[in-house]
């Protein structure tokens, strides 16, 4: 691993726009059932805008940000070695459909444990205001040679 | 009634099990993105070395939030959630796995809660640090 990488500035990724039905496909996949994530009316009585995507619908647009870190030529992380080890998602607000959002990664920590890697990064995701919306927080373990 | 009332520490507030077939799987790496073939390819995991195709740990942290989403109904929304993956779910082809997720009362303040969970298949716990930060909607 390059420790470099944590000093590194990484462009916005294009902006995500947050479809209905997309949100009512991953909500199917991980049994969310609550009539908020499919149907706008009951989001609607709820409060919200349109349908609310689950908790976990931000690993969706988190992935491009992952991708511009493997992407990294000089990162030395093999993704065939790549173990999710811990993740987190911190809100300002919930998702809906029709969220224009665009993802910031930062690189925060790498430490070594065991002759494994432990790369932490950051996904700052904004609405079209520029208004912060969700951070996705993951750490990725990296398997050494020995393991 | 308001989210809080009569809420205390140790309460256990919803409990769920859920059944996983591969269809589970593939259905969760469409809607997700994540293609990764240990989730679907028995001869790819085993290429790897591992007990068999896994869950996606995306999956587990997915669903294992469902029950406290479906308890809060419209009276709070999730704020904040966390896991550790702590051991993969294995999804035998015939067979499948069970996951059994139990949501309990860790704190309670003036303006929502911290939900921890259980995550298990079996006698095993998958999940760790499974905390949820729920918070009152006005």
């Amino acid at each position: 691993m390059n420790p470099e990488l944590t000093d590194r500035a990484f462009a916005p990724t294009a902006p995500y726009l947050v479809g209905r039905e997309k949100v009512r496909e991953f909500a199917r996949a991980v049994f969310a059932t609550a009539p908020m994530h499919h149907d706008p009316e009951a989001a609607r009585a709820a409060g919200f805008a349109d349908v609310v995507a689950p908790p976990t619908f931000p690993i969706v647009i988190a992935e491009a940000t992952l991708q511009q870190l493997l992407a990294e030529p000089d990162a030395g992380i093999d993704f065939s070695r790549v173990v999710h080890g811990d993740q987190r998602f911190s809100y300002s607000r919930p998702i809906v459909a029709g969220d224009e959002l665009t993802a910031t990664l930062r690189v925060t920590s790498i430490k070594s444990l065991g002759g494994n890697s432990m790369v932490t990064s950051e996904s700052a995701m904004t609405d079209a205001s520029g208004a912060h919306v969700v951070t996705s927080i993951s750490t990725l373990v990296i398997r050494g040679d020995e393991s | 009634m308001s989210l809080l009332d009569g809420l205390e520490v140790g309460q256990v507030v919803a409990e769920r099990s859920f059944p996983l077939t591969r269809d589970s799987l593939v259905r969760y790496a469409g809607a997700s993105g994540d293609f990764n073939p240990i989730h679907y390819r028995d001869d790819v995991a085993a290429a790897v070395g591992l007990p068999g195709v896994l869950a996606h740990g995306m999956l587990t942290m997915g669903f294992a939030v469902q029950p406290v989403v479906d308890w809060l109904d419209a009276r709070g929304w999730v704020s904040d959630y966390q896991v550790r993956f702590t051991r993969p779910v294995v999804v035998d082809p015939q067979l499948g796995a069970v996951v059994t997720v139990v949501a309990t009362v860790a704190a309670v303040d003036e303006s929502g809660a911290r939900i921890d969970l259980t995550a298990t298949v079996g006698e095993q716990t998958v999940l760790g640090k499974a905390q949820v930060r729920v918070t009152t909607l006005a």
